[in-house]
């Protein structure tokens, strides 16, 4: 049908993520097949998908939480060479606490909901290696600044603020050590709308001011649409579909993509 | 002249899997583009004026032929380029002016305009200063700079977009029907603009509903109507 797109020509800088061949079964029933992604310093890839699609498993393997039966994945950083799969939990640790920032869907996956709101921020920090009290508080107000989190509520914990604060909370979290990678699995979802509105503008500010490169992945068209240069499309543990975000929605190939585009409100 | 663009046997149709049928949008389409040449495309509606454009600007992909850009970096098939050189193209040599403003909420008419620049590299108070010269030409009031265009007319809406698309100077401008909804005054700045552009070197590709508001500006026509795809050459018109 459409012709085979070709490799980068124009852009020579490495890609920052290169994940490759990945596969996941859980029981009889595979979460992921074949999976590839790349993804270049300063992008923001999308992944869209119904749920069961397998694209939170993804997020969640960039994020080292969970490794697949087969595949490869690596980032190029300083200092970090080979399969990321391959590393110890120590490793794993050290490198999300310092160079991958994620924001989660259900804010209890990623806060302690009854610690003071910068504490939480300071946490990360102190995983890191960061002792100085006053260091600590300084940067944790200022990636929560960052996230255009209100500083009169430092000290409140999560579990008083509503749903977009608390989303703040995680995004700050995510920033502090100014990750070279940011992980976004379904960060609005269950928000209301006006609020959705700012927490996308919010993240769309940060990843231009500090060129992170990120992966969101969402179920909602309109969330991908306002972040991401670049989409894939899963269904069923598989990538039926990639390409620049204006042709994914405007002239989508796959009969499931554009079921998925006809389906938006 | 310098080539900018080569189209040679560009076809583009659209599969339609839920109504299990194809839709032929153009065929073996082959023409090429100059620096500072205007081309106007020509066709009855549903001729394949704006998917062309779009197939060139890659929000189409199309089923065969080429689309030799020259580049700074040498020549690319926009067809099949990767998606991070479209992109990158996009930031820096490929424009696309649509009748339609892109308005993000929370984000005022001049961050909007400036953006292009900034993602360039052009630094933020200067890309500011540069936004609000050109919502000036195209006749937005100073007291809506700072205000978002989501609650715009269309009218003032189509402004910002034009002070956004035409800001930076690029080597390839696409152009879908920008006159659409402007008054006077700012269609006046647009042909302005537009022929600043021409005279800078930029090559040129547009759909005018009424080609008369670019009559001055326009060097060939290409006629998009099945059977007469080829170009003519319009010598009554003042290049």
């Amino acid at each position: 049908m459409s012709m085979v797109i070709d490799a980068p020509r124009i852009v020579t800088t490495k890609p920052l993520l290169v994940v490759r061949g990945v596969s996941k079964t859980y029981g009889k029933v595979v979460a992921l097949h074949d999976v590839a992604v790349t993804a270049y310093p300063g992008e923001v890839l999308g992944i869209v998908g119904e749920s069961g699609s397998g694209k939170s498993t993804l997020l969640r393997m960039m994020n080292l939480e969970e490794t697949p039966e087969f595949g490869s994945y690596t980032l190029d950083l300083p200092d970090l060479r080979g399969n990321l799969f391959n590393l110890d939990r120590f490793a794993r640790r050290m490198l999300c606490a310092t160079r991958i920032g994620i924001v989660y869907q259900n804010p209890h996956l990623g806060l302690l909901m009854t610690h003071s709101s910068s504490g939480n921020v300071a946490e990360r920090l102190l995983i890191a290696g960061e002792r100085s009290f006053a260091t600590l508080r300084a940067k944790a107000t200022d990636a929560l600044d960052a996230s255009e989190f209100p500083l009169d509520r430092l000290d409140a914990p999560p579990i008083e603020l509503s749903g977009g604060m608390q989303q703040r909370v995680q995004l700050a979290k995510a920033i502090a050590l100014e990750p070279a990678l940011l992980l976004l699995d379904e960060p609005t979802t269950g928000l209301d709308v006006s609020v959705q509105a700012l927490v996308l503008d919010t993240l769309k500010r940060l990843q231009q001011g500090r060129q992170i490169t990120m992966v969101v992945v969402s179920h909602d068209l309109g969330v991908i649409r306002t972040l991401a240069d670049r989409v894939m499309v899963m269904r069923s543990g598989r990538v039926v579909e990639e390409g620049l975000v204006d042709q994914i929605f405007q002239d989508p190939q796959h009969a499931y993509t554009q079921q998925l585009v006809h389906a938006k409100l | 002249m310098t080539c900018v663009l080569e189209i040679s046997g560009l076809t583009k149709g659209f599969m339609m899997h839920h109504l299990g049928s194809f839709l032929q949008a153009f065929e073996d389409i082959s023409f090429s583009v100059e620096a500072g040449e205007f081309l106007l495309l020509k066709g009855a509606n549903g001729a394949g004026k704006s998917t062309l454009l779009r197939a060139l600007y890659r929000s189409y992909l199309v089923q065969s032929g080429k689309i030799r850009f020259h580049s700074e970096h040498g020549v690319i098939d926009l067809a099949v380029a990767a998606d991070v050189d479209i992109a990158h193209l996009r930031r820096t040599e490929i424009g696309f002016v649509t009748q339609f403003l892109v308005a993000r909420p929370r984000v005022s008419a001049e961050a909007v305009v400036a953006e292009p620049l900034r993602l360039s590299g052009v630094e933020g108070v200067a890309a500011l200063k540069q936004a609000r010269y050109w919502l000036e030409a195209f006749g937005v009031k100073p007291e809506l700079w700072k205000a978002y265009p989501t609650t715009f007319s269309g009218g003032e809406q189509q402004k910002v977009n034009l002070a956004r698309a035409l800001i930076r100077p690029q080597k390839l401008l696409l152009l879908d029907e920008p006159t659409a909804s402007l008054d006077a005054n700012a269609r006046a700045a647009l042909l302005s603009r537009l022929a600043d552009l021409k005279s800078g070197g930029t090559a040129m590709i547009g759909v005018f509903h009424h080609p008369g508001d670019v009559e001055k500006l326009i060097d060939r026509v290409i006629n998009l109507t099945p059977s007469v795809t080829t170009a003519e050459e319009r010598e009554d018109v003042a290049v």
